[in-house]
């Protein structure tokens, strides 16, 4: 069984948007959830969260980062991928919060549409905030201030929207009213650090984590979490917590495990693509 | 040492120092003439008590008596009439404490060695030309079967010959269940487990991979159908708690076995998924699943030490299990625990406690007790753990079907027909039974697909 990716686009550096048919994944989706994939019968299982479904079709936004996720971005529309598997994980704690702030950094800002969808369609008023180093590196801004009830942009060099962090942002909204809920997602230093602004208030604060997952099922432990001092299963437990709970330091040091294999891997990656010639272009 | 040396002797294996340097089948089959000899030596006694330690109720005398009168055919029209699996029995089985524990000639010499004649019948049928069992006249009904391991696999082919039809939905992007990501290779080669499981799937079952019922088939989804067989296993591992268990380096044995069996990281970089390659690994536990972790580490080039807490005649393993891990240079380090994996970010060592025997406990064996001060303590230097101290069941689905009601372990509460709280919904295997064996998960996995023939006609 192979699955044909119907559209593949570059939609920021190096950020790349996919959509796959995958009616099993599609039909029963919720925010907050992730499929695994594997690109062909040599190839890793690797999670990425499900950014949107329409009908049939599963969308995914990655960015290019190592051996898989470059191999993936080589792909275009009739191509097919070996294994796609999900929904995964539990859904986002989607309810009537009342006002609800939804935080993108980076690849992250992929997450967003999804939940701002879930979270506006049921009542609740929500406001987006997406960060990026860059202009170049921003994405599915339009998709997202529709969305939104309203849309911050920062970029960390000023080149687009506010010249700063979400973080500055958040803050001056927790001064300005009351918030209910916040979803932080991107890099796992960009939650840790977000997240603290919500602390003094104890607004209900929402992370996805991102531990280096093998079946994505629950049968490895691979991706084992700290949360509030008790072991967790980031794949079947999560991968969404209480961002005020999770053992960040742990997180990270367990996200560098295979530096040199993934290093070698997309070199040779490379270095294949090389001998072969492109085979897209 | 309490590890028979016989036990290995009894066995047809490659030698040891040959076959640590690759992951190739260390058993050897029986050839046809040892295969008949053997056979020839079942008495066929008239109330045979082999037949009865065997959990899907394999006609043992009959076949074997078909093997010595060289009707190799027969034998294995005999086989697979009770049992689909049979080459993969006759690989993994235990069938020292099932039919050849029984064997009246275990009594005075050697029992038949039953396991390898079911094992050279498969094999030979394979290589001579497969017979598909028939299938009855289409029933109309559908039957969802969840997991494909041996319970999936043994519900599916039961249900698919009363005529029903049968879909098995399967999370992983592969079937066999452990069969597939556990038992490594060298116990039991892949390419049997794909040739058994396709028998099956060719008597019209239709197997979806990567589809996680609960999640991609909502549990409204699930029961919708006629019936529904669960056997989603005991996949969940468990840690020990102790202090550094997070470290860069530590796996349980599911993961490390997976990353090798499941996705050849043993051949990194050829395929993508990596693992550690310790030169130095501590495995903690002394069932068959710390052997197999043992002697997976072994073959990729590590120094493997084996840490169980109680003595070497209380291992769990399969004696046979324990005896070739032993022979392939493991060092077993008995009446010890660990207390405390050292280093950061990486494994750098493994402290623990030597354990004295003392008084019985519930479970009849000598209860370890640490020893205590410094003289107790010692340290291994290791770069990887791999924690092989027991699975508890996959609670996944099981927590996402509202009224299935389930045991303090997290296990699916069956009757003796093999059914649930959910009038048609049934469940077999560990998930039922906690973790046990392939033939155990098979022997309920039948006995349940046979309840749910009954209920649909
Ligand atoms: C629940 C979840 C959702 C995710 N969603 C997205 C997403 O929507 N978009 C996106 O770009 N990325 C997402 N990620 C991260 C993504 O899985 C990794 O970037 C990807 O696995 C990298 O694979 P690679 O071979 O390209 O890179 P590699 O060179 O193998 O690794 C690059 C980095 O990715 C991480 N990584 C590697 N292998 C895995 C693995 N099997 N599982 C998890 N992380 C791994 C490691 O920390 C590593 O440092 C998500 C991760 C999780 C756990
Ligand atoms: C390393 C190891 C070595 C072993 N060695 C032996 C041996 O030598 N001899 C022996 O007899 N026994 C052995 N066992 C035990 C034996 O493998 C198990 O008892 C047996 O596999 C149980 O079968 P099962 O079908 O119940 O479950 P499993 O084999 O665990 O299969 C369950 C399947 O269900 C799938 N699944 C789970 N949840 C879902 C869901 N929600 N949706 C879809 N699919 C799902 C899983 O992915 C899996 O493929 C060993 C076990 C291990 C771990
Ligand atoms: S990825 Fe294996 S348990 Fe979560």
């Amino acid at each position: 069984m192979a699955y044909t990716i119907k559209k593949a686009t570059e939609i920021a550096d190096k950020i790349f948007e996919v959509w796959i048919d995958a009616p099993h994944v599609a039909h029963n989706a919720c925010a907050g959830q992730f499929v695994v994939i594997r690109t062909d019968e040599s190839g890793e299982r690797i999670p990425l969260t499900i950014s949107a479904t329409d009908g049939d079709l599963v969308r995914i936004v990655f960015m290019a980062v190592g051996k898989t996720t470059t191999q993936l971005s080589d792909l275009v529309s009739g191509d097919t991928i070996q294994d796609i598997a999900g929904p995964l994980g539990q859904p986002s704690e989607v309810k009537r919060w009342g006002r609800c702030v939804v935080i993108g950094g980076g690849v992250g800002i992929a997450c967003l549409p999804i939940l701002a969808r879930e979270l506006k369609a049921i009542g609740n008023e929500v406001i987006g905030i997406i960060g990026a180093r860059n202009e170049t590196l921003l994405l599915l801004e339009d998709e997202l201030s529709a969305a939104c009830d309203e849309l911050v942009i920062c970029t960390d060099d000023g080149s687009k929207g506010f010249h700063g962090f979400p973080a500055d942002i958040l803050k001056q909204k927790l001064e300005e009213k009351t918030i209910d809920a916040v979803w932080i997602i991107g890099p796992a230093i960009m939650m840790k650090i977000t997240s603290i602004a919500t602390l003094p208030k104890k607004v209900k604060t929402f992370v996805s984590l991102n531990p280096i997952m093998v079946d994505g099922t629950g049968m490895c432990g691979s991706c084992r979490v700290t949360i509030g001092g008790e072991t967790k299963f980031a794949c079947v437990d999560g991968p969404e917590f209480d961002a005020h709970l999770v053992d960040w330091d742990g997180l990270m040091q367990r996200q560098r495990i295979y530096p040199e294999q993934e290093r070698q891997s997309l070199e040779l990656y490379h270095e294949h693509k090389c001998r072969c010639g492109e085979k897209h272009e | 040492m309490s590890i028979s040396a016989d036990v290995v002797k009894s066995m047809n294996n490659r030698p040891a120092e040959e076959r640590i340097l690759d992951f190739l089948e260390v058993e050897q089959g029986l050839s046809e003439e040892s295969a008949v000899l053997e056979a020839l030596r079942c008495m066929g006694c008239p109330r045979p008590r082999c037949k009865s330690g065997c959990p899907v109720n394999i006609d043992i005398p009959a076949f074997i008596n078909e093997i010595a009168q060289n009707n190799f055919r027969n034998a294995a029209r005999l086989l697979k009439k009770e049992n689909m699996l049979p080459a993969i029995c006759g690989r993994v089985c235990p069938q020292e404490n099932q039919c050849e524990g029984l064997c009246i000639l275990g009594i005075k010499s050697k029992p038949v060695r039953i396991g390898a004649l079911e094992r050279f019948v498969a094999d030979w049928e394979r290589e001579n030309g497969v017979e598909t069992p028939d299938v009855a006249p289409s029933t109309g009904k559908n039957v969802a079967v969840v997991g494909s391991g041996p319970a999936g696999i043994t519900a599916a082919s039961e249900l698919a010959r009363a005529g029903h039809s049968v879909t098995i939905f399967e999370s992983l992007h592969k079937a066999g269940g452990v069969m597939s990501y556990g038992i490594p290779e060298f116990r039991l080669p892949k390419e049997i487990v794909n040739a058994e499981i396709d028998q099956v799937l060719s008597l019209g079952v239709d197997l979806k991979l990567n589809h996680i019922v609960g999640r991609s088939i909502t549990s409204e989804e699930l029961l919708a159908y006629d019936a529904v067989f669960i056997g989603t296993g005991a996949g969940l591992p468990y840690f020990m708690g102790i202090e550094g268990e997070n470290l860069n380096g530590v796996y349980s044995a599911n993961e490390f076995l997976t990353r090798v069996n499941l996705m050849h990281a043993n051949v990194f970089p050829e395929y993508d998924t990596p693992v550690i390659q310790g030169s130095s690994v501590a495995v903690v536990g002394g069932g068959n699943v710390a052997m197999d972790s043992a002697r997976v580490a072994k073959r990729m080039g590590a120094k493997v030490y084996l840490i169980y807490r109680r003595r070497e005649e209380d291992l769990p393993a399969r004696e046979a299990e324990a005896a070739n891990a032993i022979e392939e240079g493991i060092e077993f380090i008995c009446c010890a625990n660990p207390t405390k994996i050292l280093g950061g970010p990486a494994v750098s060592g493994i402290e623990c406690v030597r354990m004295n025997m003392c008084e019985l406990d519930e479970s009849g064996r000598p209860c370890p007790v640490p020893v205590e001060g410094e003289e107790g303590k010692f340290t291994l230097n290791v770069d990887v753990v791999i924690e092989a101290i027991g699975q508890g069941p996959n609670p996944l689905l099981a927590s996402l079907i509202p009224g299935l009601k389930r045991g303090k372990k997290g296990n699916i509460i069956v009757d003796e027909n093999g059914r649930t709280s959910i009038h048609h919904v049934f469940a077999g295997g560990d998930i039922a039974t906690g973790a046990a064996t392939v033939i155990e998960a098979m022997g309920t996995a039948k006995k349940a697909a046979q309840s749910i023939n009954e209920m649909l006609k």
